[in-house]
């Protein structure tokens, strides 16, 4: 039998596979080069960038829970500068599509970081983070707020000229909502879920575990949650989604296109099995195989209710 | 590199003190000492991450198979703490555990010729024992600083004596040698012409950096965090460079740019 076609197209970005990494996940590509092959992969997606380098949280970031991880980082990166000059040469090289996930700490910084990215080669499309749960700036307030969100997609949409994705939180009430508002002031596609907000405590201690306080739980234990968001925006929204939480193996990743996702992106899986993005691509390919499914994109939105 | 290993042994070698030998790949055997593995004790999702062992030995052994030759084998030495190594307490040999190998920089050993002064405390002697090993073989003299609360934490001194080091052993509880911090036994010893390994609790080797800069002794100590990725990807097990400040913060990777930093390289309390 031929091969199933695993491509699929996203906002214009063709992959030839709906695998992609997360952000915050995969540092810059190279840190997991050895463990995998980059040109396996259908996309991947840098560690968050802002204008300036950012030093991130104090320690501890991070913490195990059953099923899941809480981190609070902070967004520690490069800066857009250093990242231009260090990181993307290397990237370049690599025959797979680079998203760059941005941020700003002010509304005109999510503007100068896109147009500084616009008519990079090397750049296949930016992913604008308006869902960190672990910075004051930058992060949640423009998540949580339709009106907020709306003003930051436009502005960064007027700054670019590349596939505009939006990341959003789940910290809301009503993920349509954000979704609708985001869809409005011009994103391509969206990527959903980030981290849920959540909280350990050292009960020896009697204080929180995360120097943070409160961090971003990620991991198998967010799944359900993911997939219920991506089922509710799918329905409503016309655009093209990336689902994210909790993608452990290549059923996880076909559940999340089931519910209405173009492609996936694997986060935390990449921490516990660096070859992870690669061996569920693999994985994808062999369900399709095993049910004689030609085509990975027939499964889009394929959910029987 | 990734690598699926078989358990060989796994000993009790003191009370909640585990040492376990596994297959290692061939590329183990030109590692560092210092240089750390991270383990995942099995498939499920609870513990969901790896964990980080430093090196405790790494060597060849021939397998009891006809027609085999000598393969490589790496050990580790950890204390039962949590899920994690309770879990990994009770494998066997023919277990399979999933092995990133080896991860990060470790000791710089310096020129011949000094004395090199071994400090560690509980679990902390693991990655100094490879490092014994591989100094003696160079012909260099070495010494052990060896500390813990009570006589149960003091690992494999003998391991370290049939080495030929010349072992110092300090006990909280003074229920094995000298009672008090290993530092304080250190402290006496030290002097111009010696290099400091270090490998400990954070206190130990805060005390130790301090020494070693009042003294002008060069000091390289292996940091211990929690860790996720061990590739320098997450971010999550940085810790405060010298010149950290809040206004201009410097975080160093303890996977990626370590474990094993120049003393001074770090903020100490």
């Amino acid at each position: 039998m031929q091969r199933p076609d695993m491509s699929v197209v996203l906002a214009g970005i063709t992959m030839r596979n709906p695998v992609m990494t997360a952000s915050g996940t995969f540092g810059y590509g190279a840190e997991f080069a050895d463990y995998l092959d980059l040109e396996s992969i259908g996309a991947m997606v840098t560690k968050g960038l802002s204008l300036k380098p950012k030093a991130g949280n104090p320690t501890p970031r991070i913490v195990e829970t059953p099923g899941g991880m809480l981190n609070a980082i902070g967004l520690q990166n490069v800066g857009i500068d250093t990242f231009i000059e260090q990181k993307l040469p290397y990237l370049k090289d690599v025959n797979t599509p680079v998203i760059a996930n941005l941020y700003g700490n002010t509304l005109e910084e999510y503007g100068e970081v896109a147009s500084r990215l616009d008519g990079l080669a090397g750049v296949a499309g930016i992913e604008v983070n308006i869902s960190c749960p672990n910075v004051k700036q930058g992060g949640i307030v423009f998540g949580t707020d339709p009106g907020a969100a709306k003003e930051v997609v436009s502005l960064v949409k007027r700054n670019t000229s590349k596939p505009l994705i939006v990341k959003l939180s789940p910290n809301v009430t009503d993920v349509v909502l954000m979704a609708k508002a985001c869809a409005d002031a011009g994103a391509d596609a969206l990527s959903l879920i980030n981290t849920l907000t959540g909280m350990a405590i050292d009960l020896e201690r009697r204080r929180p575990v995360l120097a943070n306080v409160t961090g971003g739980l990620s991991g198998p234990a967010i799944k359900p949650v993911a997939l219920r968001m991506v089922w509710q925006v799918a329905k409503a929204v016309k655009l093209p989604l990336i689902g994210i939480g909790g993608i452990m193996n290549g059923r996880d990743a076909l559940e999340f296109m089931l519910a209405g996702a173009t492609a996936v992106q694997v986060g935390t899986a990449s921490f516990l099995d660096p070859s992870a993005a690669q061996r569920i691509a693999q994985e994808m390919e062999q369900y399709l195989v095993d049910n004689g499914i030609d085509s990975v994109r027939s499964l889009i939105g394929a959910l029987e209710v | 590199m990734q690598f699926k290993s078989m358990v060989i042994s796994n000993v009790e070698v003191s009370p909640n003190y585990f040492r376990m030998r596994m297959t290692a790949p061939q590329e183990l055997s030109s590692s560092v000492p210092g240089q750390f593995v991270m383990l995942k004790v099995n498939d499920a999702i609870d513990p969901l991450l790896r964990r980080p062992f430093g090196l405790f030995d790494v060597g060849s052994f021939v397998p009891e198979y006809a027609g085999c030759g000598a393969q490589v084998y790496c050990e580790i030495l950890y204390k039962v703490v949590g899920k994690g190594t309770k879990l990994l307490s009770t494998l066997h040999h023919g277990d399979l555990v999933d092995l990133l190998v080896p991860l990060g920089k470790g000791f710089q050993m310096g020129p011949a010729g000094e004395e090199k002064v071994l400090v560690g405390g509980g679990v902390g002697l693991a990655p100094l024992y490879y490092l014994a090993k591989q100094l003696k073989e160079r012909g260099e003299k070495v010494r052990l600083f060896a500390g813990g609360r009570n006589r149960d934490d003091v690992l494999c001194i003998t391991e370290f004596e049939r080495l030929g080091v010349e072992t110092y052993v300090a006990t909280d509880d003074g229920t094995l040698g000298e009672r008090g911090f290993v530092t304080q036994v250190l402290e006496r010893h030290l002097a111009s012409g010696m290099r400091i390994f270090a490998c400990g609790p954070t206190p130990m080797l805060n005390a130790v950096a301090k020494m070693s800069e009042k003294h002008g002794v060069p000091c390289q100590v292996s940091m211990e965090a929690y860790m996720a990725c061990g590739v320098g990807a997450c971010l999550g097990c940085v810790m405060k460079g010298a010149n950290h400040s809040d206004e201009t913060p410097d975080y160093r990777c303890v996977c990626k740019d370590g474990p094993v930093f120049d003393s001074f390289e770090l903020q100490w309390s």
